[in-house]
């Protein structure tokens, strides 16, 4: 029918063709051949995955802090388990008949062919049993893993704890596998890459019946572990233990630094935890319990909570209105019992009157402030209250305000020191001044600082004038450095020269004669320079602050202690700071007195608790 | 009635029994490949046995449907379907699911459904509706471009999902043009083509050339009327291949031996044209396209290679070619296909029991290297089985087509015939070594609804318009 009907032959002869190649091919493939057969016997990779002991971390005086405990998990592979004798297996590992099918399932949902954790840490015991019959149990292997131990119960905050992966980690970084161990806050994260080390990968050649025949391609692909490196930390063991005892019935934070270096001394959240109680098994529990508590410990207050300054910040604005040249050292003004102005009363306490810059300090005068305040707002130097407040501002944002002061920590918050803006949109342009924003003279106000960036201040003062970014990291091992950003002296914008009248100030107001507010501080053959704070608090009793630094001159440390709910400055937060003071320059107490006073705490407060 | 008495009485049941086996032994390996994931019960429809079955059921059903419609329906809607497929091809881009970067499933409800599968038979029933019609002729050119549109619309549309593998399967069909008619010449050339293309890759170029001139010349001796001609030609070629190398030697330009092979080349074409024109041989000048054409084509493949082709695309074809050894990377398929199907003896570890597939050695092991299973569990005879069961039903099919007195079954039926051709071709050659890694299933054996749905629609589409060949006469 068709011209090209012989073309079928060409169909067939094709098929026939290619079928007989194939069938010579497998015949010589399958038959005869023989190494294939070889090559089948010996083609299971066994991948071993090992796991470097994480990094030491030391304090500034060498004293080990953090250190490692081994703990081993079970794993599994689903598709790889077999017929198995449970009942010995539930009693080795202390589970019941249900447990082991619950955690079965879950590593069956997970993949059946990806390892996984059937179950996290069991004790080195059980690991030692079960290891000797693991021949058993098919598809199970142990899984070697470093648990962190901590050799005194201090500094949770600061240390932080390392916790298994999640998934938005596993998903986005490749070096981590499901239950492996990352920093989850504090040290451990932040310096995470040098603590973790590297993994190793040892690629071992199995035959079918699973025995390890030797090393895959002798080793060549595999990968040698790297132990990770140690670190130092600038904090003072002795002087952390000694802060969070001494913060124990009190809700805040104390932060102390070396204001010659910027090393953080000690960092203080009250309340706190163990860090041996953010190990193991039920770290998942102790967190969710943790959370629930109303008093937040987990919260780490000196970096996280944004107060307003208080009085403390008179400091500031002295220091401001110095370097405007709106007001000298003999600048004074007198108070009667408080700022009188167009109907706008800001209170003050009672004390001698009139005062100069130094007395007002002293004295902690808000009449003083206010005044000076203003005289920077409405300085004659520029057009008008928008422009002064810019400078203002610019001198405030120097001693590292409103900003992340950038420390080694990774969740700083910035606090708020607000903008012409801020106030433009809210009162409009041109329609608001110095009255409106009284509050910010006297430290309260939308102002907002956390204890770090408190304590920083309190550091750039005792400098007179410059400060180096607050950070803990002092030394990694090996060729790492910190980084150099640590190493910069940042400079305020006011002149080294302003600094002695605050002071001098700040020395009398623990030093000086009755009416000074901060005597309570003093300690004997030291000279504390302080400032007392009281932060007003909407929703509670007013917050009790206190920055001090000491010694006067060449200081060693300078702090800033917060006691939330406490009332004056006076009352529990100097207290407080020259305990630490006293603790960190002469390593002894001899105020036993004082100590025992901070110690028992607010027994007033508790007794009206107890009694509600 | 009596139609059905004609269906059971005309059916070819050799072919219904060769489908039969291949689907069974098909789905006895699929079970054997995925037992390890779940209990074994051969319903349990969370496993691809499972699922497999009932795409199995639904094949039946299918078949079904396909005996009680009337048999011209099939030529009839023959556009109408190809247009809805290329509707399909073109919508998987907008609602399609991607899957390892390419997009050519649609997920609907818990089902995966691939359109490029089907596409292969509409594609089939298109052409044949094509070229059966009235004054159709494959001299015409223009007719020539409408077969071609037909065939390498879906080709182009599956291309870019991207799907290399199920692109290549297009190129099937021209061998249904062939039988129609097309020129023998241009499958010659296409023969030719595809040797010099891995000649290219194995051999250095510079050789080709040389080795496309002498046999450029060989022709020239056996074609040319004045012999003297031949030496006329050698002496130049030789000379002038002698001062450019010399040229290259005293002016230092240090050019590649390929470089002046090329150059050598176009001195020697320019020499030979001026000779031809002036004995105004046409023969010759035909000759001499031919080899400035294989020039061309070395030069372009080697540019296609480096330039074109991506990096793991590349490998594949190297490692097929014993030109690189790579047996962790892409190599890695195929050399655990062999060895799976190599340890697999005369007879086989027996069902169940292969070690290889157990332990997941082979990746794709119940879909593109099913075939693997079968090596290993049933070994030689096992695969020696499936080939000739191949071979079987493929010459089987080119009997049942030329018995067709409809240009339509006819050319369809060599549409299903190309198409089951390259399939076993591809799939087995690939899981023995013998051709590069190109992702096509096996027929009626491969793990996969889509795969076997439309597979069985295409051969039984067939069947069922063989059954009806005495009646239909286009």
């Amino acid at each position: 029918m068709n011209f090209y009907d012989n073309r079928r032959y060409v169909f067939i002869v094709f098929t026939i063709l290619f079928g007989l190649v194939f069938i010579v091919r497998l015949f010589l493939l399958q038959v005869v051949d023989t190494s294939y057969k070889v090559s089948a016997e010996n083609n299971s990779q066994s991948h071993v995955v090992m796991y470097p002991a994480r990094g030491l971390i030391y304090d500034r005086n060498g004293e080990l802090l953090v250190s490692n405990q081994a703990a081993y998990d079970i794993m599994v592979v689903p598709n790889n388990v077999r017929q198995f004798d449970t009942t010995e297996f539930c009693s080795i590992l202390g589970i019941t008949q249900e447990g082991l099918l619950e955690r079965m399932n879950r590593a069956k949902d997970y993949s059946w062919r990806v390892r996984s954790v059937f179950m996290k840490q069991v004790s080195f015991d059980v690991a030692a049993v079960l290891q000797e019959k693991m021949f058993k149990y098919p598809g199970f292997s142990l899984q070697s893993r470093t648990l962190r131990k901590y050799s005194r119960p201090v500094a949770s905050h600061i240390l932080g704890y390392i916790g298994e992966v999640d998934k938005g980690i596993l998903e986005n970084n490749e070096y981590y596998a499901m239950g492996d161990y990352i920093g989850v806050i504090g040290i451990e994260k932040s310096y995470e890459e040098v603590l973790r080390g590297e993994k190793g990968l040892k690629i071992y050649l199995k035959d079918v019946h699973n025995r390890i025949i030797g090393s895959y391609e002798e080793g060549k692909y595999d990968r040698p572990v790297k132990v990770g490196k140690n670190m130092t930390i600038s904090l003072d063991a002795d002087l952390q233990e000694y802060g969070e005892q001494l913060m124990q019935k009190f809700v805040g934070s104390i932060v102390a630094i070396e204001p010659s270096s910027g090393e953080i001394l000690s960092m203080v959240s009250s309340p706190t935890v163990d860090p041996n109680l953010l190990v193991g098994r039920n770290l998942g529990e102790t967190i969710r319990r943790l959370s629930a508590d109303t008093l937040n410990p987990l919260f780490n207050r000196a970096l996280m909570a944004q107060y307003p300054p208080g009085s403390t910040f008179k400091t500031i604005n002295a220091l401001v209105g110095l370097q405007e040249r709106v007001i000298r050292n003999q600048t004074s003004y007198y108070c009667d019992y408080g700022y009188y102005y167009r109907g706008i009363h800001v209170g003050c306490h009672s004390h001698k009157a009139p005062l100069d810059l130094i007395g007002g300090i002293q004295h902690s005068c808000n009449t003083y402030f206010c005044n000076v305040f203003r005289r920077i707002m409405e300085n004659p130097a520029y057009a008008n209250t928008e422009e002064a407040f810019n400078h203002w501002r610019n001198h405030i944002m120097s001693f590292g305000f409103g900003e992340k002061l950038g420390s080694d920590f990774t969740n700083e918050l910035k606090g708020n020191i607000p903008t012409a803006a801020y106030y433009d949109r809210y009162y409009t342009s041109g329609h608001w001044n110095f009255l409106t924003i009284i509050s910010m003279a006297i430290g309260q106000g939308e102002l907002l600082i956390t204890p770090l960036q408190m304590a920083n201040m309190t550091a750039t003062i005792a400098n007179r004038g410059w400060y180096y970014i607050p950070h803990l990291a002092t030394g990694i091992e090996g060729d790492m450095d910190i980084d150099t950003k640590y190493l910069e002296k940042n400079m305020t914008t006011i002149d080294s020269a302003y600094y002695s009248p605050i002071v001098e100030g700040m020395a009398l107001a623990v030093n000086g004669g009755p009416g000074s507010t901060a005597r309570i501080a003093r300690i004997p053959d030291i000279t504390v320079c302080g400032k007392t704070g009281t932060a007003q608090n909407p929703h509670g009793e007013d917050h009790s602050i206190f920055i001090a630094f000491a010694p006067k001159d060449d200081p060693k440390i300078a702090l800033a202690v917060y006691v939330e709910n406490e009332g004056f400055g006076g009352t529990w937060a100097a207290p407080i700071a020259s305990l630490m003071i006293e603790k960190y320059l002469t390593d002894n107490i001899k105020r036993t007195w004082l100590e025992q006073y901070v110690r028992r705490g607010n027994t007033k407060k508790e007794q009206e608790e107890t009694n509600e | 009635m009596v139609r059905r008495n004609n269906i059971v009485a005309n059916v070819d049941w050799i072919t219904i029994f060769l489908w039969t086996l291949l689907v069974v032994f098909g789905w006895m390996n699929i079970y054997s490949a995925n037992i390890m994931n779940g209990d074994g019960s051969v319903i349990d429809f969370s496993q691809r046995y499972g699922k497999q079955f009932i795409w199995i059921g639904v094949s039946v059903l299918l078949i079904v449907i396909i005996f009680i419609l009337d048999a011209k329906l099939f030529s009839f809607f023959a556009y109408l379907l190809y247009g809805l497929m290329i509707l399909m091809l073109i919508a998987v881009f907008l609602f399609g699911k991607e899957i390892n970067g390419a997009r050519s499933w649609f997920a609907i409800g818990g089902f995966q459904f691939q359109p490029s599968e089907f596409a292969k038979p509409f594609t089939a029933l298109a052409l044949a509706r094509l070229l059966s019609s009235h004054g159709f002729t494959l001299k015409d050119l223009r007719s020539l471009i409408l077969a071609g549109i037909i065939i390498f619309t879906p080709a182009l549309l599956i291309l870019i999902q991207p799907d290399m593998g199920s692109t290549m399967v297009y190129f099937a069909f021209l061998l249904v043009l062939y039988r129609e008619g097309f020129s023998q010449n241009i499958m010659i050339l296409g023969a030719s083509l595809a040797i010099l293309f891995i000649l290219t890759l194995l051999i250095d170029n510079s050789i080709i050339i040389l080795a496309i001139w002498l046999i450029g010349l060989i022709l020239f001796r056996i074609f040319s009327e004045p012999k003297k001609v031949f030496l006329g030609m050698l002496i130049p070629g030789a000379a002038i291949f002698g001062i450019v190398f010399l040229g290259n030697l005293l002016l230092e330009k240090n050019l590649a031996v390929y470089t002046i092979s090329l150059i050598s080349f176009i001195a020697i074409c320019f020499v030979i044209l001026i000779i031809s024109l002036r004995a105004r041989n046409p023969g010759m000048l035909k000759i001499l396209a031919g080899m400035f054409i294989a020039v061309l084509f070395v030069i372009s493949v080697d540019y296609a290679m480096n330039n074109i082709l991506k990096e793991h695309q590349q490998q594949r074809i190297y490692v097929t070619l014993g030109m690189e050894d790579d047996p962790q990377g892409v190599g890695y398929n195929v050399n655990q296909s062999k060895i799976a199907i190599g340890s697999g003896g005369f007879s086989g570890k027996g069902f169940l029991n292969g070690t290889q597939t157990k332990l997941q050695f082979v990746p794709e092991q119940s879909t593109d290297f099913i075939f693997c299973t079968v090596g290993e569990e049933w070994g030689f005879l096992g695969t020696a089985l499936v080939v000739i069961l191949f071979v079987i039903l493929i010459t089987r099919l080119v009997l049942l087509a030329e018995r067709q007195r409809s240009h339509f079954s006819r050319i369809f039926g060599y549409g299903l015939i190309s198409v089951l051709l390259v399939h076993f071709i591809v799939n087995i050659g690939m899981t023995i070594g013998l051709l590069p890694v190109i992702g096509i299933p096996l027929p009626f054996f491969s793990y996969g609804g889509s795969s076997m749905l439309a597979f069985t629609l295409f051969l039984f589409v067939f069947l069922k318009l063989d059954s009806n060949r005495l009646e239909l006469l286009r």
